[in-house]
């Protein structure tokens, strides 16, 4: 059963911040400040004006932890509709841990992960889309993440969705009440409005699904792979991406046989890279398995790398890769530019359509080039996109693909002159698919992800 | 002083539409019943409109029969004509509606009553429910007689406390100037039932030789009749018809009208009851639609016996001189005699939410009501009503499992749910939009979906039911044929796609996907179909239905399985939402309140929000999980 327990945590990291804050939430957040909290001003907290801010000290029994201001939030207004209170206190892992432990011996549990914002959810201050967002938060990998994990907090996402289902709700309206009252509602006409409508709300949606697409990716980082011939320098610029030495590098071809993945920043960007055996024709049994695999991860990474040693002329292995690269989001790395090579970046670019860069892998140079170039392919296209929340979990973006298809279902009706009384089959899912996306529609998914995600019943 | 007793297993309260199905239902079920009513008269009395059916109402009416209720049969005896209403939409909104005769429809609901086994009819004013310990015991009537029973169905209509007002003109009685029932109301608050004051309206009924048929439009009925009840004989119905006529309100109409709103009863405030939004007067109209230069006056006959016109949309409460005024600027109405003067009635009703999905009380046991007493209004809504409240009266009796159709079953369910579910401040009228699973609760298939049901009561005989499973079998066998027969692009099937200006085929293709061609239909292909078996019309349009919608009846079908998830998760009448700390307040009191038998109908209250059901998911899941454990 959800006790009423009071639950305290440190709001900030434990850092070595100037400042950090201790939260508590509950019933007896006021008993348990008050038994710990010394005003010199004699000021009780427990009949404090709220959302207040005052100076004191808080002690354990006699000795003073730390001089400090507490914030007092009192119920509903606060972050989890409990009362609230916030200890700011001096920064510092060990001054924070010993005023959370004081908190703790005065009647207050340690907070499960997340527990805050369950109980915000449970309290209905935040729909499930800001639930989520808070546990993306803290589980984002990267600034993008971030920022959009920030901006469904802020519930752009859920007025988005509101606002697509208002639309949606009015034409089912519209029908039921022109079939309830035919004398003074008429559907004469109304076909051709609807379709209008419908075609503007499946182009809605699908943008909505693609940049759910690229949202994700970004969020998620960017699953790569390094392509090229053997010794072309893939595992040297691996290495020189992650800083730290993981391939094995030495002037034998073909020394990389198996696939390996390193996760590494480029930028505010995550990439996932996989560093692949060089293509070439060969005879060796397990370099060959390296190579099918490696074709294998191209066929699925969202960016292509292709590395090319501009000392080695271009031969067929590099039009098996061209091939593999064209009609992809590829970037082609024209390496040891440091020595005077054959292979040229105007032939390169003509052959292939992609951005060139020369670089160094060994000496590390050009990689800011690359960095540009894979915001241009990914961030720069959704610039626009910045300013919006986007959906980036799968459990919101399968109830917009549902919604989509009921639409198109919707077009199909209209098209086929169906009565009108069909089409609200389908914009009635439509409405309650979008409806999922914020937990305005209930269902057993939802509950499951509710339980996955904040780890109750366990 | 020595009083009458007498005891009876099931006693009915009214024997208006709800009350004669109860009734029925009851005696059917071989349960001792007897039926109060003010006056033996006025048994399945029509004192407003003459027609029974109508959109979404056909549905209702369609549906009591296929449970083995009364009100389909009788209006297969006595219409005089009949119609299918949105022939052009599609087949969820297509509605029968009949004119009846409404002496005949009395009538012959009476002789049913009188002739019904195990029943009692009885006149007399019923004052006062007896309840001990929560239980109903019986009721007594105005003279001081006791009646000893184990079930009561309460089914009151309008009678309760009625007043009819036109103008300033207030007389205490019930529709058509019969008597009131003064007393119960006391009675049943005395219990702590809440009460609500409804009104209603109904318009003038005119002389037929003073209104000029020249300047109307005729509407005529159906060539061919489909009849309400699946057991009455098709060809049995085809017979002579009478009309109905068309006209318009004007300007000067809606003139008249607002020149005198003040004397309306409505905005003087001398009623106080609240209206129907869906069956408005006139007066109400040209208020709401101000922008609305007319309004349709249908001009329907009462009957075969009389001269009396019914004047449908033309509802009012004006004063008297008023009236004669405003129907006089009606084309076709310039010298119209009014026989009966429209008017409003005020009458007590209860507030719904106080029962149970079976139409029993929650806090007295073995009471049962429908109808408009439940405020609901509609002789088709209030008998939907009766016929369920008399099977579960008479099942509680005979120690049996309730009844409770669900809103993915019948409109029935629809209605009794939205009923004890939804907050309702005004009369409840059935509408097509109120059923979400529409495309599936179809008037033509009402016998396959509640047939089964109906005969597990005990109220379909037999050989009704087996016709109905028979029926079914048909439908699939035809439809499995249709499905796998495949015919050739041959020079037979290309000329016949040309004749119904239909794409040729480039190859072969079965039967069944040409019926899906918006432009084709079961009956078109008859000549390049080899393997067809004479079917009757009945299992054809099922037939050509299938086929022609199945991906959106497909769709419907998991939609109605979404809903079952929610109603399939049980909540205890007893059930302590003290007990879930996360509620808000008004969603803890509103369940406390209406005591929702699953999570789906709690969702449904007004005042629980969705944030509220996920909590109380969250807590089953968490008590189901720790069980488990």
């Amino acid at each position: 059963m959800e006790k009423k327990e009071t639950i305290a945590a440190t709001a900030t990291s434990m850092g070595n911040a100037g400042i950090g804050i201790i939260r508590i939430s509950g019933q007896e957040a006021f008993d348990v400040i008050e038994r710990i909290f010394y005003s010199p001003s004699g000021i009780r907290l427990k009949d404090a004006p709220s959302h207040r801010i005052y100076y004191g000290y808080i002690k354990d029994e006699d000795r003073v932890v730390d001089e400090v201001m507490v914030l007092v939030m009192r119920a509903p207004n606060t972050y989890t509709r409990e009362d609230t209170v916030e200890i700011d206190c001096h920064g510092g892992a060990f001054l924070m841990q010993e005023i959370l432990k004081v908190v703790l011996k005065n009647g207050a549990r340690m907070a499960e992960p997340g527990e805050f914002t369950k109980r915000a959810f449970l309290n209905g201050r935040i729909d499930l889309a800001q639930a989520e967002s808070v546990m993306e938060l803290i589980g984002a990998e990267n600034e993008y993440a971030r920022n959009n994990s920030v901006r469904q907090l802020r519930g752009e996402l859920s007025e988005k969705i509101k606002g697509l289902r208002e639309e949606i709700l009015y034409q089912i309206a519209y029908i039921e009440s022109a079939l309830d009252d035919p004398e003074h509602i008429s559907l004469e006409g109304y076909r051709d409005k609807l379709e209008v409508f419908v075609e503007e709300m499946e182009k809605k949606l699908e943008r909505m699904i693609k940049e759910s697409e690229d949202g994700r990716i970004l969020s998620n980082g960017i699953s790569t792979v390094i392509l090229g011939k053997p010794n072309a320098g893939k595992s040297s610029l691996l290495n020189a991406l992650a800083k730290e030495e993981r391939a094995i590098v030495t002037d034998l071809a073909g020394t990389t046989r198996d696939v390996l993945t390193e996760h590494v920043m480029l930028g505010e960007i995550s990439l996932h890279i996989a560093d692949t055996a060089g293509i070439h024709d060969t005879q060796d049994r397990i370099e060959r398995m390296g190579i099918k695999k490696a074709k294998e991860y191209a066929k699925r990474a969202e960016l292509l790398i292709y590395v090319v040693d501009s000392l080695v002329p271009l031969d067929e292995n590099d039009r098996e890769i061209i091939d593999i690269i064209k009609d992809r989001r590829a970037i082609i790395l024209l390496n040891k530019t440091d020595k005077d090579g054959v292979v040229k970046d105007k032939e390169l670019r003509e052959l292939t359509g992609k951005k060139v860069i020369g670089i160094s892998a060994k000496e590390k140079t050009g990689l800011s080039d690359l960095e540009t170039a894979v915001k241009e392919l990914f961030i720069n296209r959704a610039v626009e996109r910045q300013e919006e929340a986007c959906i980036t979990n799968i459990r919101q973006r399968q109830a917009v693909m549902d919604a989509y298809k009921s639409i198109l279902l919707v077009k199909d009706s209209i098209k086929n002159q169906m009565p009108e009384d069909f089409y609200t089959i389908d914009l009635m899912d439509a409405y309650e698919e979008l409806g999922y996306v914020m937990g305005e529609m209930v269902g057993d998914d939802l509950i499951d992800e509710i339980f996955r995600k904040f780890c109750m019943g366990k | 002083m020595s009083i009458l007793e007498e005891t009876y297993d099931v006693v009915v309260v009214g024997a208006g539409h709800a009350g004669c199905e109860a009734a029925l239902a009851s005696a059917r079920l071989g349960l001792n019943t007897i039926v109060f009513t003010i006056s033996v008269d006025s048994i399945a009395l029509m004192p407003c409109n003459p027609n029974i059916g109508g959109s979404s109402k056909g549905h209702l009416v369609r549906e009591i029969d296929a449970l083995g209720g009364e009100m389909g049969k009788n209006i297969d005896k006595t219409f005089i004509q009949s119609k299918m209403l949105n022939e052009s939409k599609g087949p969820a909104v297509h509605s029968l509606r009949a004119q009846a005769d409404k002496q005949e429809y009395t009538k012959e609901m009476r002789r049913t009553l009188e002739n019904t086994d195990y029943l009692t009819i009885h006149q007399a004013e019923v004052t006062e429910v007896i309840v001990e310990d929560g239980k109903v015991r019986g009721v007594k009537t105005y003279s001081g007689a006791v009646y000893y029973c184990q079930a009561v169905v309460l089914a009151t209509g309008t009678y309760l406390r009625s007043r009819c007002i036109y103008g300033d003109v207030s007389n205490e009685t019930g529709p058509n100037g019969l008597q009131a029932a003064s007393y119960l109301t006391g009675s049943l608050e005395k219990y702590g039932v809440e009460m609500y004051r409804f009104k209603t309206g109904t318009p003038a009924r005119v002389d037929k030789r003073s209104i000029d048929f020249d300047k109307l439009e005729e509407q005529k009925g159906d060539e061919r009749v489909v009849p309400f009840s699946f057991s009455t004989d098709p060809e049995n119905v085809q017979k002579e018809q009478v009309s109905c006529w068309l006209t318009y309100t004007n300007e000067e109409t809606h003139k008249v009208i607002r020149d005198n709103l003040s004397r309306s009863p409505l905005f003087s405030g001398v009623i106080e009851g609240t209206g129907p939004r869906y069956c408005p007067s006139i007066e109400d109209k040209v208020v709401k639609f101000a922008d609305k230069n007319r309004h349709h006056v249908f001009i329907e006959p009462e009957g075969l016996y009389t001269n009396e016109m019914y004047l449908g949309g033309m509802s009012s409460s004006l004063p008297e001189d008023v009236q004669v005024a405003m129907y006089r600027t009606v084309k076709g109405l310039e010298n119209v005699k009014i026989v009966r003067n429209a008017y409003a009635i005020e009458y007590d009703c209860i507030n719904p939410r106080q029962l149970k999905p079976t139409l029993e009380f929650q806090m007295i046991e073995g009471l049962y009501s429908g109808g408009q007493f439940n405020g609901s209004s509609g002789y088709e809504e209030a008998a939907a009503q009766g016929l369920i409240a008399g099977i579960n009266a008479a099942r509680k009796v005979l120690g049996k499992e309730q009844i409770i159709l669900d809103r993915s079953q019948a409109y029935i369910g629809v209605l009794i749910d939205d009923l004890v579910t939804k907050e309702n401040h005004e009369p409840y009228r059935m509408m097509t939009s109120r059923a979400e699973y529409r495309l599936l609760l179809r008037q033509d298939n009402a016998d396959l979906r509640l047939s089964e049901i109906g005969h597990q009561i005990g109220l379909v005989s037999d050989s009704q039911y087996n016709a109905v499973v028979k029926k079914k079998q048909l439908i699939e066998e035809e439809i499995r044929r249709l499905k796998q027969t495949v015919v050739g692009a041959n020079e037979e099937v290309q000329s016949l796609l040309a004749r119904y200006e239909s794409t040729p085929l480039k190859t072969g293709t079965t039967l069944a996907e040409l019926i899906r061609r918006p432009e084709l239909s079961y009956e078109m292909l008859m000549e390049i179909d080899k393997g067809r078996k004479s079917l009757s019309q009945a299992v054809i349009e099922q037939v050509n239905i299938n086929i022609k919608y199945e991906g959106y009846i497909k769709r419907q079908l998991k939609q109605v399985e979404q809903f079952k998830k929610l109603e399939g998760k049980k909540l205890n009448e007893d059930f302590d939402y003290d007990r879930v700390d996360n509620l808000r307040k008004e969603a803890r009191q509103k369940l406390k309140l209406y005591k929702p038998l699953s999570i789906g109908q709690a969702s449904r209250i007004s005042g629980v929000s969705p944030a509220d059901i996920s909590v109380l998911l969250i807590y089953l899941e968490q008590v189901r999980r720790e069980e488990k454990r």
